[in-house]
């Protein structure tokens, strides 16, 4: 990865880029080491994680190798000591929705459980890259959510003073102020929607997120953790309310405890131990434009319609909006909903009529009955559920491996995730953060 | 793009109609158990594969149908009238 960044700077031959060391020595990264393989040819680089074959049985197996399912096993070996742990993967590491979000990350939610949660992710983003010894890329770039009415005005208002009495930052800017971070919005008076402001939480930003996936399992593997791509799950053995073993396309193995961080898939898991969730698939789509010289300079949402915006470092602009809105399992997103995207986008910022879309991926989601994820027990008592993500799965990466692993190592949730429960809808305690009911295509 | 063929209307496109969700969920009498309510309200099967559900032709003549679709090939394999109090397609009253 490095290699291909400077590479691509023509200091050096592309040629060179792919021969990786069949060492496996562990190695860290630095900046000496990165000048050490520019003067040496880049023939030093060893595996970022290793390649072996299953045991028979591990203490805990994490189904699902997605940035969810990696932190979970990193922080379960960093922070509770249990180092006899198996990620199976069905694709490949970086290959599910983890590479497939507009990499925002936020933590600017009004409901208490989500504030506290997603605030806790965020401190963790600020010192991931150091703690993994991976560049995650974690840019603080901000976020901007603009406002074009009075009642807009006001539930924001009511939004960014909750975020403060938490702790966590809030802006409130004025037409001036939203000039300032994105002067090219249309500002015209005669436009549908007005821009009057817009609520900023200025330590929000973009992170690489394949990096993120990468990060996590080279880190897990580091502290013992054993990663297995292309081994779905295609059955869980039971023995009254103990799972014993997991079936894969590898071969079964053997397991104490199995975590569950699928989303996207998560119905399709349980339903192997005949429950059913709170949760329905959708597709949610992602675009980028051709490279171009840097516009966006924060992370900007349309406060109109549904359309968030951001710039790569490669200099694509990086943006989404709704999900399709229909059961699916298929990764590839519709030209309905792609149509529907772009109209906001180019209404909000007209200049974007002007590129091409270079590329568009789907990933799909967990959307959950409340539009909140799911992290604890089941009724199974070895096994735990962490899913229902929404939209909101890529920016609590660390947060959510990190309570995960506190529930799976102490058979009880954190204080973070205690509110995250299975149970909460049929108590009556959702979680709600948009209020729109048990729609899950309106999350 | 989806392209649903409304018994009324013929075939239209997706951007026609408006999501409903399963169809195989059937409310439970106002006295049932608690549990039957949460899964009626919250519980859904999320099958990938065949998947019966309402669709709204709210953009055309409005009435609710269950489609069968695949949800990984997204192929339609049947469309019809929601409620059995409709109009015929023909426009005779059943």
């Amino acid at each position: 990865m490095f290699a291909g960044s400077f590479a691509g700077n023509g200091w050096l031959s592309p040629v060179i880029l792919y021969v990786v060391s069949t060492n496996n020595k562990l190695m860290h990264y630095s900046g000496f080491s990165l000048l050490k393989q520019a003067l040496t040819g880049n023939r030093g680089w060893t595996r970022a994680w290793r390649n072996l074959e299953p045991r028979k049985r591990y203490d805990v197996v994490i189904i699902g190798g997605g940035g969810h399912g990696l932190a979970t096993a990193y922080y379960l070996a960093k922070l509770h000591g249990i180092t006899d742990v198996a990620v199976v993967e069905k694709g490949y590491i970086g290959g599910g929705n983890t590479g497939r979000n507009t990499t925002i990350v936020r933590s600017n939610y009004m409901l208490n459980p989500n504030a506290q949660f997603y605030e806790h992710s965020m401190k963790l983003w600020e010192g991931l890259s150091q703690d993994l010894n991976y560049n995650v890329m974690f840019s603080q770039r901000g976020v901007l959510n603009l406002i074009h009415n009075d009642a807009q005005r006001d539930a924001f208002a009511r939004r960014g003073n909750a975020l403060r009495l938490n702790g966590i930052d809030a802006v409130m800017h004025d037409l001036d102020g939203v000039r300032k971070l994105m002067p090219h919005l249309d500002f015209s008076k005669n436009t549908r929607f007005p821009v009057q402001g817009g609520l900023a939480q200025p330590r929000g930003g973009t992170a690489r997120h394949d990096a993120v996936a990468w990060g996590y399992a080279r880190a897990a593997d580091r502290l013992g953790v054993e990663i297995f791509q292309k081994c779905e799950v295609t059955g869980i053995k039971r023995k009254g309310d103990q799972v014993i073993s997991v079936e894969t396309t590898r071969g079964p193995i053997e397991a104490g405890q199995v975590g569950v961080a699928v989303a996207g898939n998560s119905s399709r898991l349980f339903d192997m131990v005949g429950m059913k969730l709170p949760i329905e698939s959708h597709v949610l789509q992602a675009f980028v434009t051709e490279g171009i010289k840097p516009l966006v300079n924060t992370v900007c949402t349309f406060g109109a319609g549904h359309f968030y915006i951001s710039q790569s470092d490669k200099g694509g602009l990086v943006f989404g909006g709704d999900i399709d809105g229909w059961n699916t399992y298929a990764q590839r997103g519709n030209l309905p909903t792609f149509n529907h995207v772009v109209a906001g986008g180019v209404t909000m910022m007209p200049c974007l009529a002007r590129l091409r879309v270079l590329r568009q991926w789907g990933g799909v989601m967990d959307m959950s009955m409340d539009g909140t994820p799911i992290i604890g027990k089941t009724p199974i008592d070895n096994l735990y559920l962490n899913g229902g993500w929404c939209y909101g799965g890529f920016k609590a990466t660390p947060a959510s491996g990190w309570v995960f692993a506190h529930t799976i190592a102490n058979d009880k949730p954190h204080a973070l995730n205690a509110e995250f429960t299975l149970e909460r809808f049929r108590e009556g305690n959702i979680i709600d953060e948009k209020g729109v009911g048990a729609s899950p295509k309106s999350h | 793009m989806l392209r649903i063929d409304c018994p009324w209307c013929g075939v239209r496109n997706e951007d026609e109609f408006s999501y409903g969700g399963d169809a195989t969920v059937e409310r439970p009498a106002d006295h049932a158990s608690q549990d039957d309510w949460y899964h009626y309200v919250y519980t859904r099967q999320n099958p990938a594969g065949p998947h019966r559900e309402y669709w709204h032709h709210v953009n055309g003549c409005r009435a609710w149908l269950v489609v069968e679709r695949d949800t990984v090939t997204h192929e339609i394999f049947s469309t019809a009238p929601a409620s059995p109090n409709l109009p015929d397609p023909d426009g005779r009253a059943r």
